[in-house]
């Protein structure tokens, strides 16, 4: 009944013009019936993803691979509270599985009314500093949800020690080796806040920004192509102090190819660019394999996903292509900075500061921008003084155009990547969509 | 200023610990500007179990929360050798966290009791009795003493600050919070010491803060290129006056915690 009143309010809002009509559809089915999450997600086998980055990419590449088998639930417009996941559900066939990406704040409720049987942890670090001023405290509340919880399998990232903090009190966990090259946010040990130490020789540096920048994101490296017990026992990271340590590994990704515990390996070749990507892949590979989808049908399924909400996706302004790129936090610039088109093609980034940005830009300084040198970058954005002055103490080439469709023409190339935080991306996709 | 043959050395003390809003970039920005006018200047980076350097010309401390702070603190008392440096005349720049660190006490409560035992290199004391966190815009007219025009940045905590006798401010509070306290100032400064809620990061937004703490190293600077810079604090005292609204006084501005 509910479920029926809030279709209809979706349906009503998406004729208006008013948007894709889920988040009002769901506080309208949330209103009528406060428990609807758990009722709606009754008889749907749901897979939840959470993360501070690639909620969206890893629910979408879950979503490609459980589509080999028939219709499949999910929220892909990036609504990712209660109301989002209500509409979701509302809408979604019924018995199809579930695959739902959930704000990491909210995963705690959300896991409470929905019963999954999956719940992917990707990673965590600073976003939105206004609001979420302590990373370490959101690893705590994951930990709460999977102590002791039977009836779930918990699929996490194994080089993230925020994560493995968070989901190792589970019963059931597949740990992926998916890499996290953002270290900043865990230095401090989440146990015990003593010093982590990273194996310098499977992992990235910790990320620094001003003298000693590390650009760019390499993944892990290994000169020969090494046996599975090798990559599996690599420590990768251990606390200085108490016993938490990177677990061995269920699923390990090493030159590019993945490869699981028991023995199956496929080449990780996505249509997405990246090494996150590749991560995400795993992570929804895993996921998948618990749901019945054969390993190499669902990589397979996943290849050809080529854009995700808009993301990765080129549009036309003008005379220019545009490729689209999100990244809201200095852990996603890391990512984003792998998969730039080489110099001297221009960058045009564009920072907004709303309240779903976070309305503290000073993140702009823990990026490694010095990165772009050897090119143009056009700062742009509600605020583009601000990356401005970052880019003039990182001696990058840039000019300010505070309108990102502007910015574009300004940059003086006909192809150019253009990176947005979270509001000034839709901004421009707004604008631009064909 | 005439170079002078040795490099400056800027330690960034703990970003690991005391870096959650951009602080480093301080570091960076004074480097630069040294550099900038043909003076060689580097950042020795200090994490959380390196040894802290008693012979750096300036030090920089950026914020952070609760735990990491205590972490800090600990090892900064133990060896003195920050304390070290102040007597022998070194700069220090202290944001947030970092500031009440210097300071006497800042009130720390603890699992295992009060914890928040400061360096005692200034008569400033933090207690934490501000309930919501003080987070937003803030704008400074600085010391008199200072020679500064006014001074942009954002700050996000829930200390308090108070200033012992005869310690004076880094300035006064147009818009925000600061140390939280009826006299509205912000921060403190004495000698070659100075302390600030402003994050954004400060020296971003305030080059002219930023030279007179390298001139306190290497005396007398040349003027630079701050036009990004100067667009930005343009814009930075827009927002602040449309933040203050029609009534002409600074307001406080706060955010609840999600």
């Amino acid at each position: 009944m509910a479920a029926t009143a809030g279709r209809g309010i979706a349906a009503l809002s998406r004729r208006l013009g008013r948007g894709s009509g889920s988040v009002i559809g769901g506080r309208a089915i949330l209103g009528l019936d406060p428990m609807a999450l758990h009722h709606l997600s009754r008889g749907h086998d749901t897979a939840l993803v959470s993360a501070t980055n690639g909620k969206t990419t890893t629910t979408a590449l879950l979503r490609a691979a459980l589509a080999t088998r028939g219709p499949v639930v999910t929220n892909l417009a990036g609504a990712n509270l209660p109301p989002g996941l209500a509409a979701a559900l509302a809408e979604g066939p019924e018995g199809a599985p579930a695959a739902l990406e959930v704000d990491e704040a909210w995963l705690g409720r959300v896991v409470e009314a929905t019963r999954p049987i999956i719940v992917i942890l990707l990673n965590l670090s600073r976003d939105q500093l206004d609001r979420n001023n302590e990373v370490r405290k959101l690893s705590s509340s994951w930990r709460d949800i999977f102590d002791g919880r039977t009836g779930v399998t918990v699929v996490a990232n194994a080089d993230d020690p925020l994560v493995v903090w968070g989901a190792g009190a589970a019963p059931d966990v597949r740990w992926v080796g998916a890499g996290q090259p953002w270290t900043a946010d865990a230095a401090g040990c989440p146990r015990c806040g003593s010093r982590i130490v990273w194996d310098a020789e499977s992992l990235p540096d910790p990320a620094t920004t001003g003298d000693n920048a590390t650009p760019g994101a390499p993944g892990p490296t290994t000169a020969d192509d090494p046996n599975v017990a090798d990559v599996i026992d690599n420590p990768g990271w251990a606390c200085s102090a108490c016993d938490l340590h990177r677990p061995r590994l269920d699923v390990a990704i090493t030159d590019g190819v993945l490869r699981t515990a028991d023995g199956f390996r496929h080449s990780l070749q996505l249509a997405l660019p990246g090494r996150a990507n590749r991560s995400n892949a795993a992570m929804a590979m895993t996921a998948a394999r618990i749901f019945g989808v054969e390993p190499g049908v669902a990589l397979e399924a996943m290849a050809s996903t080529d854009e995700v909400v808009g993301r990765y996706r080129t549009v036309r302004s003008g005379n220019v292509e545009a490729r689209l790129l999100l990244a809201k936090n200095p852990a996603g610039w890391l990512e984003v900075l792998d998969v730039l088109r080489p110099a001297p093609m221009p960058v045009v980034v564009a920072i907004n500061s709303r309240v779903a940005d976070g309305r503290d830009p000073s993140w702009l300084w823990d990026v490694p921008f010095e990165a772009l040198r050897g090119r143009m970058v056009v700062a742009s954005g509600e605020r583009c003084a601000d990356l401005a002055v970052r880019l003039h103490y990182a001696e990058v080439d840039h000019k300010v155009v505070a309108d990102p469709v502007a910015a574009i023409a300004a940059a003086g190339a006909s192809e150019v990547d253009l990176v947005g935080n979270y509001t000034s991306f839709q901004t421009v996709r707004a604008a631009l969509a064909s | 200023m005439s170079p002078r043959e040795s490099v400056v050395t800027i330690a960034l003390l703990f970003p690991d610990l005391l870096g959650t809003y951009g602080d480093g970039g301080n570091a960076t920005i004074l480097a630069q500007r040294l550099r900038w006018r043909g003076q060689p200047a580097e950042v020795v980076t200090i994490r959380s179990g390196d040894a802290v350097p008693a012979s750096a010309d300036l030090y920089v401390v950026g914020g952070g929360e609760d735990l990491p702070q205590v972490l800090a603190a600990r090892q900064l008392m133990n060896p003195p050798n920050l304390r070290r440096a102040v007597e022998g005349g070194a700069t220090v720049f202290a944001v947030c966290a970092g500031l009440q660190i210097l300071g006497t006490s800042f009130d720390f409560a603890g699992p295992e009791g009060p914890q928040g035992e400061g360096l005692g290199l200034v008569d400033v004391s933090t207690g934490r009795s501000m309930n919501p966190r003080a987070v937003g815009e803030l704008l400074i007219d600085p010391d008199p003493g200072l020679v500064l025009p006014a001074m942009t940045g954002y700050e996000n905590h829930s200390g308090a600050t108070v200033l012992g006798p005869g310690v004076k401010p880094a300035g006064r509070v147009r818009l925000g919070v600061g140390n939280g306290g009826d006299d509205k100032v912000d921060g403190f400064w004495s000698g070659h010491l100075l302390g600030t809620y402003l994050h954004g990061p400060a020296l971003a937004r305030n080059p002219a803060l930023a030279d007179l703490l390298l001139s306190w190293v290497v005396g007398d600077l040349t003027p630079l290129d701050d036009t990004d810079s100067e667009r930005l604090r343009t814009e930075r005292f827009k927002a602040a006056a449309r933040v203050s609204g029609g009534n002409g006084t600074a307001r406080r501005w706060w955010h609840g915690r999600r």
